[in-house]
């Protein structure tokens, strides 16, 4: 693979950038392979490089059904964060948080990791006492974050109106390490360097059915035929209850669909992310100018990809209130993607009843920030054969055993 | 938005008012089921890509609960029914065959 560097510009330069290579290449599947990662998403990407990184397996196949980064990874608003309660959460997502402040060196792909800090508002006496207990929790566990008063918060961002008719800004969490990333270029950043360790990536391929022996995993079908595998992990977001009905158990997953859009471009107005969770509605602005803008996912299952108009309402409705200032702005473009929710809004990193068959799923409406930690988790649960500290808390048996992990209160707007 | 038949108002209603219960014909489980039968109960949802049938209440409205059968992939609705049906009426059923040949039936 030709390095990304200052010299490889400067000699393109000269050649008329004739001598660039594809950032990786698309394969055919073999009839087998040790690890069969499905889902070519951002957490299924870092999970095949991590194994490669890690632990030098790269006779690695990562299926995904439609293009690289065209499901949730490319969908979402963003952000980065660690500012979560209980310790189990704060460990993979720091771990996360601080992989994002490295991964441009490490994957040589520039994927604009901006930590232009996270402010996450309290809007009523409540969430202002939840905030703080958040603050403890992450100062006891070594996550960077501070309470802030409303005139700091009006000081970090000008735009805001912190005596809001409803609700006056009592004070917020500041996360000064957190902040965003291009999210296509996490995706084709861990995908170039997969390529690059000789792992198969295979898009436009869709699993079909679980090849099963004697509960044990042999390999999938696919709608480009089978293939055979010692160990298969299912990494689909929100999809992971369809595979999960084809390898024949279910998950305690319910699949919605969470959208996002964004104003037309504008000159700069906020430098960093704002959440405010009791209205309903996040806001950050993209390099290009455009305000990023999430809001609430939608009240019922789907699949649709869509989201229904009356969350975009309510999430507009509230940011305005917020942000004055953003009133006369026009929406540019409106998405939506499908997210799995958990009972207890918590990952799932497990086993599963069929030996073999490894799963990541249920980041619901926060995985961007989980990738480069999820990927590092899930790829030492395949090599050991059973979680690590990482991702021990996050297993399956959780919900049996009730050991739900609490982050209601830590969470931003669905989580 | 969702429009939905409320039975008992005898009206269509938005999404507005209505709130969503999620996955309808649960079996109730009583003291003597096993820990798996709760697991079950509590957590395992059948969370289809298809048609599933679900339960709604009508919040801002007559407050009570009824069914209704939805595609969770185009939105489309395929009619609702009372609370108190213990399995998806045949009429429904007949709905849904004819603009899915490939409907399976219910499935407990």
């Amino acid at each position: 693979m030709k390095r990304y560097s200052f010299s490889s510009i400067f000699t393109e330069a000269f050649r008329d950038n004739l001598g660039w290579e594809k950032a990786w290449t698309k394969r055919q599947p073999k009839k087998e392979y040790q690890i069969i990662i499905v889902g070519g998403g951002g957490h299924g990407l870092a999970t095949a490089y991590y194994l490669a990184k890690n632990y030098n397996i790269t006779d690695i196949a990562v299926i995904e059904k439609g293009w690289i980064g065209g499901g949730n990874t490319g969908r979402n608003t963003t952000i980065i964060r660690s500012n979560y309660l209980q310790e189990s959460s704060i460990g993979i997502y720091e771990k996360s948080r601080f992989l994002y402040e490295t991964l441009s060196q490490d994957l040589n792909y520039n994927v604009m990791f901006s930590p232009r800090g996270v402010l996450m508002l309290c809007q009523t006496e409540h969430e202002l006492r939840a905030m703080k207990r958040t603050s403890h929790a992450n100062r006891i566990n070594g996550v960077d974050t501070k309470m802030v008063a409303p005139e700091k918060v009006k000081e970090i961002v000008p735009i805001i109106n912190i005596d809001g008719p409803r609700f006056p800004v009592l004070g917020a969490l500041w996360q000064p390490r957190g902040g965003t990333a291009r999210h296509d270029a996490v995706a084709w950043g861990y995908a170039r360097k997969c390529s690059d360790y000789g792992i198969d990536i295979i898009e436009q391929c869709e699993v079909i059915g679980v090849k099963k022996k004697r509960e044990k995993i042999v390999g999938v079908e696919t709608t480009k035929g089978n293939i055979k595998a010692k160990k298969v992990c299912f990494v689909a977001a929100g999809h992971s209850s369809v595979l999960a009905d084809l390898a024949g158990f279910r998950l305690p997953i319910e699949s919605v669909a969470l959208q996002a859009l964004v104003s037309e471009p504008i000159k700069p107005i906020i430098d960093c992310v704002v959440m405010a969770n009791t209205v309903h509605g996040y806001l950050s602005q993209s390099d290009k100018g455009e305000l990023v803008i999430g809001g609430g996912a939608d009240g019922y299952n789907n699949y649709s990809q869509r989201g229904s108009f009356l969350h975009i309402e309510e999430t507009v409705r509230a940011l305005v209130e917020t942000f004055p200032v953003i009133s006369r702005l026009r929406q540019l473009r409106q998405w939506g993607g499908i997210v799995d929710m958990t009972g207890d809004r918590s990952p799932i990193i497990s086993k599963t009843p069929v030996d073999g068959l490894y799963i990541n799923c249920g980041w619901g409406t926060g995985g961007f920030k989980a990738i480069p930690g999820s990927g590092w988790a899930t790829a030492e649960m395949i090599y050991n054969e059973q979680p690590g500290k990482l991702a021990s808390p996050f297993s399956i048996d959780r919900f049996s055993e009730g050991r739900l992990i609490d982050e209601s209160a830590a969470a931003a707007v669905a989580h | 938005m969702l429009n939905l038949f409320c039975p008992i108002c005898q009206r269509d209603c938005d999404e507005t008012e209505l709130s969503c219960g999620g996955q309808a014909h649960l079996l109730r489980r009583d003291y003597a089921s096993s820990d798996k039968d709760f697991y079950e109960y509590l957590y395992e949802r059948k969370n289809d890509k298809g048609i599933i049938f679900e339960r709604w209440r009508h919040v801002y409205g007559c407050g009570k609960w009824f069914h209704t059968a939805r595609c969770t992939l185009t939105n489309q609705v395929f009619g609702s029914y009372s609370a108190k049906e213990v399995q998806p009426p045949k009429s429904i059923l007949a709905t849904i065959r004819r603009s899915r040949v490939d409907f399976k039936g219910w499935v407990k």
